[in-house]
């Protein structure tokens, strides 16, 4: 990938992202954090490469170190999120 | 760096697509769990397609990663308190950047192995990961500390000076990894340089900034991502790593206005100092009228419209339930009841708001700033319970104060305002508050959730 084909995909998702979040309201700040905080676990597949490809022993458990990092956010951000999230839900649970 | 397989581009699509759709759907609460989904079964697309990249040739080291990533990150979301949140997100936004720092730092060594001279893109982003990466894992780690008070609120004063000459140090570095594309030294150079200047960077930040300094290590954490994408050529690093910087942007902004105070401000100088504000006994001598449980009770019977503004101290005291319950039994008694957040009401944006839907309050009845302050003239009673310097009608009226021009919760219009505190001692900002002294007020010294259960019992009684 060209440097300037990554800058244009660069500024683009920059761009969107401002204009999907400003829509998010203040109640789902917090939820919106630690979602944004899996979705940057996205360094994982960056990290699977590392740790699978037959590198120096020290990339790999480089790699492995970022694969163990990353995952931790991703899983543990998904479902902390839907953990708060449920919260939001749960009076509507109840009344049905 | 070899050219993505179509299966993997199209996966990155798909992916890409689905964490958009997903940081869509959290823009209300009914469609937000599914959002969520959304972004995660992206993000198992987007793994399962690298899975199938052709450099990947042994796969036992690959899944131990992946186990003892599953496994902590699992524990920690069950086992985490809902008042604990700023610092697991602390904790999460530190990963993130050093998870950008090995892979950056793998991928390095394997163009060192392969022989070649790395592209320019490579290294100057691979650099970028480095010094950004760093800042973020050493920064949150020091936040972290702090949230969890292992850490004082003040290290020492401000070090702007300092901060700047690491940050143009670092620059410096990156540049000159152009001339030697494959020292180490550097790069482990540039990694240290930025592990020092999280720690400079985030040690004299005060409690109060924490909401700031989260969101911004937030927006670090994407950026990183962001840059590993730029490093390893990968389309969809750098997609999501972008929306996430730019998410984390904007919460740093919407914290920023809320405490009236510019970024550069919060980052490079001291807490606002006490000086400007009026003094203590000049304010509070002889006007405080202080109040007890049952008389709360006798004027909440009364009440057709109460306000409820909960500050950090609500969760300190873990008053939450009690309010519900408080909550409900002013509604039973045909009151309506609606809760005023302040954007900068816990510890991290929109933590007020997680720990009230955690006692089960409906998030209808959470109104923002902008839209309860019009209604506070028509409500009969607001009970303010550990909040202190979001109410405080200085930052409205006297412009030499430290907090003139904050936007505040006008709580001193409504007709009875009713304080529940342990004392009149300040708040972050260190000074006082003439709303405990005007007429309109009621202290009701003492714990919070103390306090509101005796509120509740005297309720029952009334």
């Amino acid at each position: 990938m060209t440097f300037l084909l990554a800058l244009t995909l660069f500024v683009l998702a920059v761009f969107l992202g401002v204009e999907v979040i400003t829509k998010v309201p203040p109640t789902l700040h917090t939820p919106l954090m630690s979602g944004s905080n899996a979705i940057s676990g996205i360094t994982l597949i960056g990290a699977v490469v590392s740790a699978g490809a037959e590198q120096t022993v020290l990339a790999t458990w480089l790699g492995v170190g970022a694969v163990a990092l990353a995952t931790i956010n991703v899983v543990g951000g998904f479902l902390v999120t839907n953990r708060m999230l449920s919260m939001f839900g749960s009076r509507k649970k109840r009344d049905r | 760096m070899e050219a993505q397989s179509d299966l993997i581009q199209a996966g990155y699509i798909l992916a890409a697509a689905l964490f958009i759709l997903g940081l869509k759907g959290l823009s209300k609460p009914r469609t937000a769990v599914r959002g969520n989904a959304m972004g995660a079964t992206g993000m198992l697309v987007a793994v399962v397609v690298t899975l199938t990249d052709n450099r990947i040739l042994t796969f036992w080291q690959l899944g131990i990663g992946l186990l003892v990533g599953a496994v902590v990150g699992g524990l920690l979301a069950t086992r985490v308190q809902m008042t604990g949140m700023p610092e697991l997100v602390a904790l999460f936004n530190g990963f993130g950047g050093l998870a950008s720092v090995l892979v950056v730092g793998a991928s390095f060594l394997e163009v060192r192995e392969v022989g070649d001279d790395p592209t320019t893109t490579f290294t100057l982003a691979a650099g970028a990961t480095a010094l950004i990466g760093a800042v973020t894992f050493s920064g949150s780690v020091i936040a972290w500390a702090k949230l969890r008070e292992t850490l004082g609120a003040y290290g020492f004063g401000a070090i702007g000076g300092v901060n700047g000459l690491l940050f143009a140090t670092g620059i410096a570095l990156i540049a000159a990894t152009l001339g030697a594309p494959t020292s180490v030294a550097l790069i482990v150079a540039i990694v240290a340089i930025g592990l020092v200047l999280g720690v400079s960077g985030v040690i004299p930040i005060g409690g109060a900034d924490m909401p700031v300094v989260i969101a911004l290590l937030n927006s670090l954490s994407g950026l990183a991502a962001s840059a590993t994408g730029f490093a390893l050529g990968n389309s969809l690093l750098i997609i999501a790593g972008s929306l996430v910087g730019a998410s984390g942007l904007i919460l740093t902004q919407i914290m920023c206005v809320a405490m009236n105070r510019s970024l550069a401000n919060v980052l490079f100088s001291e807490a606002p100092s006490s000086t400007g504000g009026a003094d203590a006994d000049e304010v509070y001598a002889g006007k405080v009228t202080s109040t007890t449980a049952d008389e709360v009770a006798l004027l909440l019977d009364t009440a057709e419209r109460v306000a409820i503004v909960p500050g950090y101290g609500l969760a300190v005291a873990q008053a939450q339930h009690a309010v519900r319950d408080l909550t409900r039994a002013l509604e039973a008694n045909g009151a309506e009841v609606v809760f005023g957040i302040h954007p900068v009401a816990g510890r991290m944006p929109g933590h007020m708001n997680v720990l009230l839907a955690e006692a089960e309050i409906d998030y209808e009845k959470l109104i923002e700033m902008d839209a309860i302050n019009p209604t506070f003239a028509q409500t009969d009673i607001t009970i303010v319970i550990g909040a202190n310097d979001v109410v405080n009608p200085v930052a409205r009226e006297d412009p030499d104060s430290p907090i003139a021009g904050m936007p505040i919760l006008d709580v001193d219009r409504s007709r009875t305002v009713v304080v529940i505190k342990r004392s009149l001692s300040p708040g972050f900002a260190g000074i006082p508050n003439p709303l405990f002294a005007a007429d309109n007020t009621l202290m009701l010294f003492g714990d919070g959730k103390q306090a509101v259960v005796d509120i509740n019992k005297a309720l029952q009684e009334v």
